[in-house]
């Protein structure tokens, strides 16, 4: 393989721009999870995981980017347990050319998860590092733009467009107030929100074909990472339901009711 | 060690969300200091300087901080972090920008969007889209955090802090601002209304949108919200969107019309103080979750109650 890679970058010396895409394996968006009754952490047995949703459109827009002739590679890599296999499987079903598995059965943090990253993107030098802009397990929204500032490179997160034009991307972001612009050089960290694009359903000949394409495994230590949690869950709880309130038989009742009971208007 | 906050502003005002995270701030102790990082932003500095608890501005006046770009802004930070214990800042998308890159420079965690206050070192968050709350430790020597704006109540004026220049650090130049689309509009912005009026894809187009909860938005002087749903259709733009990956919303009055209730959306919206559904579907999430539900079709429920309004 490594004898393979040197060939590929020889000839396509001037048009290599390889993509790395970190995808997450976390509890599928359909699941309501529930907290275990020691309230010592949520309960994950039998439930179903799928690819953080971010992390698919990241993985359409890098294999979009290969169709269109601006990208050459799109290398998928995610951390943590081996069945992160099944999710890689699905990356390169979608279309990416390969995978990495960092296997990890730590609870792997986003500080730990940049340096695993970092690791990776000193090997495998790439262009533009394609990650979600949150995992919906722990909502933290930092991976990407840690690495970034473990790589000093620029970033551009919440990306609802990217346009690659030499060394250079233009990315629309989403903010608070609306849209704004940047331009960056890259080598950069770029982080996805949900309308960047809709992702493809994998055919099954794609996922026949993903399951020859290489995959390769590595860990923390190989990588020479400390991946150790530097903050630690005391406990979990469900929050305070809200109680079903009563249903209002008309919009005068509603009016009345909210004037006179809730007092909010 | 004194807890540095970075202020959101536009070079004149702060941003309201810094208020909630001085609140957050003031309750893990000891003093404050307010960063304001800016280009010509004096203004902002000496607003700063008037909110209640704030013992120190200090003012960072450069034209490479205009933009808040994540790079020279973390940048600042990291470079004066060693002399405190808690970097905050609210978890806007300015906030969510820059300070994870922070962190990873002073090489410690980001605890994101807290919501409690239990100790200096522990805070409670949600996870899994609100479903879940993680009360977390930290072990790092520096606390970087940010901080959800609806989880804290404002902080008020009556400060006296004294504003303090710094030295700017330098322009890393690496990315270019070329251009912000703003939403403008009259009505108040959503994170900080009292009322909101949001719509789903039960509107069915973006006409009906503007037609019929815009006259609601502004008989009640509400703040205008929606669905994902809603943003992907078009009907309105993204800033508008509520949820686990919108704005997070906590007004006195939320008013969903023709939103299903999905988690993500609930996420956005369930701390609320009162909550009306208006929904064809008597089966639909949503109703789980309000305290007047109103089952029947929009097009005939919004006039009549407009009417009603008066
Ligand atoms: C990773 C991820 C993140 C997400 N983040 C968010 C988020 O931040 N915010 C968010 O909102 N969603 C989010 N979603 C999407 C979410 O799962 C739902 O798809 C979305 O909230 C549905 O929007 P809706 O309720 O408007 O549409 P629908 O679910 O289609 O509901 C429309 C409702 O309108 C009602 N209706 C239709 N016609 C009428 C009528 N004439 N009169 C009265 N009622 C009518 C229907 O009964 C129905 O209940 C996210 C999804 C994912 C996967
Ligand atoms: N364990 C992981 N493996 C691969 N990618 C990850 C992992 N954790 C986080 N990421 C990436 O970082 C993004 C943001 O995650 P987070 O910072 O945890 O919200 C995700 O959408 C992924 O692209």
């Amino acid at each position: 393989m490594a004898a393979f890679d040197v060939d590929y970058l020889e000839v396509k010396k001037e048009k290599v721009l390889k993509i790395l895409v970190p995808v997450k394996r976390v509890v599928d968006y359909n699941v309501k999870v529930r907290v275990k009754a020691d309230g010592s952490n949520v309960d994950l047995a039998n439930v179903k995981m799928s690819m953080n949703p971010f992390d698919e459109i990241a993985i359409e827009e890098a294999v979009r980017l290969k169709e269109a002739g601006i990208a050459s590679e799109v290398v998928a890599v995610s951390a943590g347990v081996t069945n992160c296999q099944e999710t890689l499987r699905t990356a390169m079903a979608i279309g990416a050319d390969r995978g990495i598995l960092i296997q990890s059965d730590v609870d792997l943090q986003p500080l730990a998860v940049a340096k695993l990253l970092k690791a990776v993107c000193e090997k495998e030098q790439p262009q533009i590092v394609l990650c979600g802009k949150q995992a919906i397990d722990d909502d933290a929204n930092q991976t990407g733009q840690m690495l970034a500032g473990l790589m000093n490179w620029p970033q551009a997160t919440f990306a609802s467009k990217v346009v690659v034009a030499g060394q250079q991307a233009t990315v629309t972001r989403e903010i608070d107030g609306g849209l704004e612009t940047v331009e960056i050089a890259l080598p950069a960290v770029l982080t996805v929100d949900l309308r960047l694009n809709e992702p493809r359903y994998a055919t099954l000949p794609n996922i026949m074909k993903a399951k020859r394409k290489p995959l390769e495994t590595t860990n923390p230590e190989t990588l020479g990472v400390d991946v150790a949690p530097r903050l630690k869950t005391l406990k979990v709880a469900e929050p305070p339901k809200r109680s079903a309130g009563i249903k209002v038989a008309d919009a005068a009742d509603l009016v009345m009711k909210l004037k006179t009971e809730a007092k909010v208007i | 060690m004194a807890i540095l906050v970075i202020a959101e502003h536009d070079n004149s005002s702060i941003k309201a969300a810094t208020l909630n995270a001085v609140t957050a701030a003031g309750e893990i102790g000891a003093d404050l200091h307010l960063l304001v990082a800016g280009s010509g932003c004096s203004a902002a500095a000496d607003a700063a300087a008037k909110i209640a608890g704030v013992g120190k501005v200090l003012l960072v006046d450069a034209p490479h901080y205009a933009d808040q770009s994540p790079e020279n802004l973390a940048a600042l930070v990291v470079a004066n972090a060693a002399a405190y214990g808690h970097i905050v800042t609210a978890a806007t998308t300015i906030g969510k920008n820059f300070m994870p890159r922070v962190a990873a420079q002073l090489d410690v965690a980001q605890i994101s969007e807290i919501v409690a206050v239990e100790s200096p070192d522990t805070f409670v968050r949600p996870i899994y889209a609100g479903n879940v709350l993680a009360t977390v430790q930290s072990s790092d020597a520096v606390k970087v955090i940010t901080v959800r704006a609806t989880a804290f109540e404002a902080a008020g004026e009556g400060g006296s802090g004294a504003v303090e220049s710094l030295a700017a650090g330098p322009d890393l130049a690496q990315s270019k601002l070329i251009g912000r689309e703003l939403t403008k509009s009259a009505r108040p912005e959503l994170t900080a209304a009292k009322i909101i009026v949001s719509g789903g894809r039960g509107m069915g187009n973006g006409d009906n949108f503007h037609q019929l909860l815009e006259p609601l938005a502004d008989k009640l002087g509400a703040a205008l919200g929606a669905s994902r749903a809603a943003v992907d259709a078009g009907f309105v733009p993204n800033d508008y969107q509520v949820g686990q990956t919108g704005k997070i919303v906590a007004p006195q009055l939320y008013i969903a019309v023709g939103i299903s209730g999905a988690i993500q959306h609930l996420a956005g919206m369930k701390d609320s103080k009162v909550i009306v559904a208006i929904n064809k579907d008597a089966e639909a999430p949503i109703f789980q979750v309000a305290d007047y539900g109103l089952v029947g079709d929009l097009f005939e429920a919004l006039p009549a109650l407009l009417t009603e309004l008066g």
